[in-house]
């Protein structure tokens, strides 16, 4: 049974979905994640990933216990990359079996949405024009930087 | 059907009134004593002033009357004294004929080391039925007679007792049915009056109060992502005296160009999620989670 993992080489769906295969399941509900080449106006050549993966493992598992109570599902599984990615390449893998398709894609979509908010995993974009950032810290920073000295104290 | 409590309980105690002995000469310190002041900053008179004010009506500063304008003096109600070389009694018999109807809490303004736990004693333990209630000093055994509480009754007994020429206070409280207690904590009421004694009550009061001001803790944090590149570092250990993972962070952002302000972080302690405000404890690894971006 696949739990919450990360990866540092390619994910294996083909095997990762035949681990969620079960005589009582008519459905298997799947998303991928793929590192796509534009994000906010820029071209993106790769990317990093970075988690701290004690708490993301912990946190991870939560949801997928969570996934599985909420919406009755028989199995749920989540993989996600670490290290450098290029254009194109499967960045996140959820994967779920349950009797019927609707709660397989409530299930889903839940775990995906959950990741994305609670996990502690970052992502460094690497930009064609030389430039690089922390996507959702720089710009936020610079908001915050912003602010103060819009309203400077005394 | 219950029965009453005995005795005097039926009796309605006296209101207690406060009372901060300030109108000594302090001729063996050099110096006034009302104005020293040890490690909380606050002048003997004032510390003294607060510690009291919290039992009782109404406070008042017991003085001579040629230091009524002194101006340490001046900030409190005062009550004056209309006998001279009496000594602290003085105060007292000033400050009854003043509120007849009132409790005493007599408090000397040269006790350094008398804390708020040995005032709350004196007061759970006060026998308002008996003329005072008082501690038992633990150097010698007799009354300590200015950290105590003279009820109204005891007003007519220290008027003859002055009448017939005497001015110790300690043996009025021996000839009259006060009630003494057991000091809670040696030297809580050593009062203090040469510059030696005062050195030596300053090392006491600054070993009670270092401890907790200078308390520190060994830590490890880790770094992620825009701070790991801030910090320059994946890792470290430190000693600390931050006490809580907001106090942690700005110490760091002091050392280091965090250009994320702690509102948009959060924190994890030992590999879980935990509020800024948990107590830091010995040999925690705290981690500082910037926006996530997972997917």
């Amino acid at each position: 049974m696949v739990r919450f993992e990360f990866a540092r080489g390619a994910i294996d769906t083909a095997s990762l979905q035949r681990t969620l295969r079960d005589p009582a399941c008519g459905a298997y509900a799947a998303f991928e994640g793929w590192v796509r080449d534009v994000n906010e106006g820029q071209s993106v050549r790769a990317l990093d990933y970075e988690a701290f993966e004690a708490l993301a493992l912990r946190e991870g598992e939560r949801i997928l216990n969570e996934a599985r109570e909420r919406f009755g599902v028989a199995h749920a599984g989540c993989v996600h990359r670490l290290g450098e990615l290029a254009i194109g390449d499967l960045a996140v893998w959820v994967g779920v079996s349950a009797a019927h398709r609707h709660e397989a894609f409530l299930a889903c979509r839940y775990i995906i949405d959950e990741v994305k908010q609670r996990l502690p995993i970052w992502k460094k974009e690497h930009y064609l024009n030389g430039d690089s950032g922390w996507v959702n810290c720089e710009r936020c920073a610079a908001g915050a930087a912003h602010v103060a000295h819009a309203h400077p104290a005394s | 059907m219950s029965s009453a409590a005995g005795g005097a309980s039926g009796a309605e105690a006296a209101p207690l009134y406060g009372l901060v002995l300030a109108g000594g000469r302090s001729t063996r310190m050099g110096q006034d004593k009302a104005a020293l002041r040890y490690a909380d900053e606050l002048p003997q008179l004032q510390r003294a002033v607060q510690l009291l004010e919290a039992y009782v009506v109404r406070a008042y500063v017991s003085v001579r009357a040629d230091q009524a304008a002194e101006p340490l003096r001046a900030r409190f109600a005062q009550i004056r004294d209309a006998h001279d070389n009496l000594g602290p009694i003085a105060g007292l018999l000033a400050a009854q004929a003043q509120h007849p109807q009132a409790a005493w809490l007599v408090l000397a303004c040269d006790l350094p080391l008398l804390d708020d736990a040995t005032l709350a004693h004196l007061l759970r333990a006060r026998a308002p039925t008996r003329s005072a209630t008082a501690y038992r000093s633990s150097h010698d055994g007799l009354p300590e007679p200015l950290c105590a509480v003279y009820e109204p009754r005891s007003a007519a007994a220290l008027r003859a007792w002055v009448a017939a020429g005497r001015n110790c206070p300690r043996k009025f409280l021996l000839s009259v049915d006060t009630e003494l207690l057991t000091e809670p904590a040696a030297r809580a009421l050593d009062n203090i009056n040469t510059p030696q004694e005062y050195g030596s009550a300053m090392d006491l009061v600054r070993q009670k109060t270092a401890p907790a001001a200078a308390a520190t803790r060994n830590l490890s944090v880790q770094y992620y992502a825009l701070l790991r590149e801030q910090a320059g570092r994946r890792e470290e250990t430190l000693l600390t005296s931050a006490r809580t993972p907001a106090e942690l962070y700005a110490e760091l952002s002091r050392r280091y160009p965090f250009s994320l302000p702690a509102e948009m972080l959060r924190v994890a302690i030992n590999s879980e999620f935990r509020d800024w405000a948990t107590p830091l404890q010995e040999g925690d690894a705290v981690v500082f989670i910037p926006p996530v971006a997972g997917g």
